[in-house]
């Protein structure tokens, strides 16, 4: 495992060994082996595609409980936008915010005012550092991962900023911390997620040494605590406006709200693990030459579809769109503001985002070109019927794990059928072959006179 | 089985490529992009490769009546060939000039045609030759030192 946290994990005591998951996996992470599931480590990225589509409900997101937040003493709210797309004729996202604050955070501070600053810090580096095109987003966590195992040629493409989470976390302790006087360490920040790949950045951030958030909260968790109190928190008389996202920010929770907001033409926003990996491949290809920005996002209809969300995706898609075109717009990011922010953080990676060499065969190139030669001829022997039975996702990926001296061929149902036939081919040969002077009339043995 | 001397560590791969298929089009590109990548090829290098195999591959079912992508490596260097059987290029070094094209129309249409091609192949390569008879079909070569 190699110390590699993953918020995406099997609970073992559900998991019936059927082969769904592994079929489903893009990373092909997942194998079946003594009738249980087993996510190699190194090869997960965290897209939760195995959330979605395991019938036993046995892949599951690991996320903090709601008290881990009073480890702290005092506590932030870091919502994602997502979390307004759950409720039912939401007509102010105060009542959200303010919701949240009488569930026992200290303050809250939205996850889409760090997409606006994520927005302003990437057209300023379009503008100032001409990045090499298309720039491809970094938003979403599990498409980095995917860049990394998968597309090693195009993370010089990932666009050099830190997610809205980073942002919003860093603005939210700092501010809390100027303004109570109280020392950084002493906060804890949670985001309220609709996603295991963020869940997963917390312990293991992307481009930063270490994250400024400190826990996450499911929206799975967090929707029925916090829709008993919302009516609550209406019912209040609450004067204070806590909202400060603007609507482009707000619109990062469907699938086009990172691209739109970024006042470029051209832009390609594309959701769903499958058809993002059609692309990426397309761009590798050098097709898409004419392309400026790609937003790609693994779930499907974007982060409303991430796999802690309560709502169907595409119903909370319709109700944001609802809701933004309802509410009023905020005051966007002042031109000073921004500057004092670009003074005061560092939004570019500070650290290098490797490639993740997870399906070369060997280090040595020699050693590998003989492995894979191995590969190739156990795999044409292989059926290729890629039923999964063998507990590899396909019948190239069992001669793979074979190759690499995980398993062996009789790990193939069709390969052991075949043995086995072949075994009672030569019962039969044998038993038409008994000597001479024993009577074959019968199957029952030797006969004795009496 | 040809006599090898007993340090040579290499293997060929080849490839049928079918005129005027674009259901089948770029997959040979796609394997060989992820036969280099398990063989731990440096990225920078695999995505040459990618980029001069999908451009001959296209040109290969745009263009000719048919023919064969080959990619041998070793642990010195690809080498990348691509050979077909007609109709062959009338003026080489016309073909081989940024935006000439002879792509006919439906290619156009398809967002093809671009004359950038042989250009982007040349530009990828570490050695490249390239070798055409009308009537005879065309020979290309392209070589990447690792």
């Amino acid at each position: 495992m190699q110390g590699y946290y993953h918020s995406v994990t099997l609970d073992a005591d559900k998991c019936m060994g059927c082969t769904n998951c592994i079929k489903r996996c893009p990373t092909e992470a997942i194998r079946v082996r003594d009738g249980k599931a087993y996510i190699i480590a190194e090869r997960c990225i965290d897209c939760g595609e195995c959330i979605r589509v395991c019938p036993y409900h046995a892949k599951i997101a690991v996320t903090d409980p709601l008290d881990a937040i009073y480890d702290y003493k005092y506590k932030i709210a870091l919502p994602a936008p997502t979390l307004y797309g759950q409720f039912k004729d939401l007509t102010s996202i105060d009542s959200v915010l303010h919701g949240l604050k009488l569930l026992g955070f200290d303050d809250v501070f939205e996850v889409a005012r760090g997409a606006d600053f994520a927005t302003e810090f990437t057209k300023y580096q379009i503008k100032h550092t001409n990045p090499k095109r298309p720039i491809i987003s970094s938003s979403c966590p599990a498409v980095v991962r995917l860049v990394q195992v998968r597309f090693p040629e195009l993370i010089s493409n990932l666009a050099d900023v830190q997610s809205p989470m980073e942002i919003a976390a860093q603005i939210a302790k700092d501010n809390f911390s100027r303004e109570h006087g109280v020392d950084i360490e002493e906060i804890g920040a949670f985001f309220i997620t609709p996603c295991a790949a963020k869940a997963t950045s917390i312990r293991n951030p992307l481009g930063t040494e270490r994250s400024s958030v400190d826990g996450s909260i499911s929206i799975l968790d967090i929707y029925g605590p916090l829709s008993l109190v919302m009516n609550k928190a209406d019912n209040s008389c609450v004067t204070t406006s806590l909202r400060k996202s603007t609507l482009k920010g707000v619109g990062w929770a469907n699938s086009g709200g990172e691209g739109s907001s970024l006042d470029i033409d051209s832009y390609l926003s594309v959701d769903g693990i499958p058809n993002v990996i059609k692309v990426l491949e397309e761009i590798e290809n050098g097709k898409l030459s004419d392309l400026d920005f790609f937003e790609g996002l693994a779930c499907v209809g974007g982060c409303v579809g991430g796999p802690l969300v309560f709502e169907n995706n595409f119903v909370a898609q319709n109700r944001l769109r609802k809701l933004i075109s309802k509410i009023e717009d905020s005051e966007p990011i002042a031109h000073e503001e921004f500057k004092m922010a670009l003074e005061k953080y560092d939004w570019k990676f500070n650290k290098e985002i490797l490639p993740k060499p997870i399906m070369r065969l060997d280090d040595d190139i020699s050693s590998a070109i003989k492995k894979m030669e191995e590969l190739e001829r156990i795999y044409a022997d292989l059926p290729g019927l890629d039923c999964g039975s063998c507990g590899s996702p396909s019948c190239r990926a069992l001669a793979e794990d074979i190759v690499r001296g995980y398993t062996t061929e009789f790990d193939c149902i069709i390969k052991l059928r075949e043995k086995i036939r072949n075994l009672a081919r030569e019962f039969g040969e044998l038993s038409d072959n008994l000597p001479t002077g024993i009577d074959r009339s019968d199957t029952g043995g030797l006969k004795h006179e009496d | 089985m040809t006599v090898e001397s007993n340090e040579y560590i290499g293997m060929i791969h080849s490839y049928e490529i079918e005129a005027g298929n674009f259901t089948k089009a770029g997959e040979a590109a796609s394997s060989i992009k992820r036969l280099l990548r398990q063989l731990g090829v440096d990225a920078n290098v695999i995505r040459r490769v990618s980029i001069a195999a999908y451009e001959a591959e296209m040109n290969m079912v745009i263009h000719s009546i048919g023919g064969n992508i080959q990619i041998e490596i070793s642990p010195k260097a690809i080498v990348f060939k691509a050979v077909d059987e007609g109709p062959g290029i009338e003026d080489v070094n016309l073909a081989m000039e940024e935006g000439f094209s002879t792509a006919k129309e439906w290619a156009r249409e398809l967002g093809f045609g671009a004359g950038m091609g042989l250009p982007n192949i040349k530009r990828c390569s570490d050695e490249f030759h390239i070798q055409s008879e009308v009537g005879q079909g065309t020979y290309l070569e392209a070589k990447f030192i690792l």
